[in-house]
């Protein structure tokens, strides 16, 4: 009886995969997150699945800016003084 | 980068120093312009948005008072205007993000996996220039639907919280969850299709 209960409640891969996300923003329920470890446990593929994510993030957070062509530049700083000449010594009035 | 802080650039450009005005909008240029994309119908229009951002920015600048961080203050101005912008331009589809973090044809009929996760890890981390894979990310984060953009970008790119992103798009916790999800799934995808090795 216990046993059968506890069968229907393990997570199979495919419910795994699409648990990552909330597991690692902490937003699995207490008893989720155990079952979602447990299957952790004796699974290597959903363990891999869960690195390669983690991966993906860390990866995605080392984008670097591209740089700003001297063109592009050349529009933001003539932005910036036309702002700059426009702006009256008191208080400007606002729509 | 440079070492200055958004709120040491903020005091300088407060005192009219135009330098600390080009470091911000190098900083957070192509942040800006990717969100800006996810709402307008193309790049002309979504560079229009983020200049516009920026004389928002340099006029309301001395009323900022510092209560938010700089970063959501200036995403949440441009998300205002380019959810304006976007909607004259076009109707949006509404969530339209359907779909499995995984094929379903890659588990068996019990939902397990029939064709696992191929290796690759190790492979970006070895083997391929650096250079490569930035652009691999890059591009695949494009390729994301608006909306996974919009909340990858903040998240994974930018670095805000996950309350901040949902401040910034007004979105609920659990539909950002959800388009984060989306999203990472879609691009952990998108390395596997092109670095994977087979188990």
């Amino acid at each position: 009886m216990i046993r059968l209960r506890l069968r229907r409640r393990d997570l199979v891969c495919q419910q795994a995969v699409e648990l990552v996300t909330d597991y690692l923003e902490g937003a699995l329920s207490r008893a989720d997150r155990r079952r979602y470890e447990a299957h952790l446990a004796g699974c290597p593929h959903c363990t891999e699945y869960l690195a390669q994510m983690r991966k993906t993030i860390e990866l995605t957070g080392t984008l670097t800016t591209d740089d700003l062509t001297p063109q592009m530049q050349d529009e933001f700083i003539d932005l910036y003084r036309q702002w700059r000449t426009g702006q009256p010594g008191d208080e400007p009035p606002q729509p | 980068m440079g070492q200055d802080t958004d709120a040491d650039l903020l005091v300088r450009l407060r005192a009219g120093d135009e330098r600390a005005f080009v470091i911000l909008v190098q900083r957070y240029h192509a942040a800006m312009f990717r969100l800006a994309s996810s709402f307008v119908p193309n790049a002309a229009v979504a560079e229009e948005v983020v200049q516009d951002t920026w004389l928002g920015v340099l006029r309301g600048i001395s009323g900022f008072e510092g209560r938010s961080s700089f970063r959501t203050w200036l995403f949440r101005i441009l998300v205002n205007r380019a959810r304006s912008t976007g909607e004259r331009e076009r109707r949006t589809v509404a969530i339209g993000d359907t779909g499995a973090a995984v094929a379903a044809s890659r588990f068996d009929g019990s939902g397990a996996w029939l064709s696992p996760p191929e290796h690759w890890i190790e492979e970006v981390e070895n083997r391929i220039e650096a250079g490569k894979l930035a652009g691999l990310v890059r591009t695949a984060i494009w390729d994301l639907p608006d909306r996974q953009r919009q909340v990858v970008t903040l998240r994974d790119i930018e670095g805000l919280t996950s309350e901040e992103v949902c401040g910034v798009l007004e979105i609920s916790e659990s539909n950002q969850r959800v388009l984060l999800h989306r999203g990472r799934s879609r691009l952990r995808q998108a390395i596997e299709t092109q670095f994977g090795v087979p188990s």
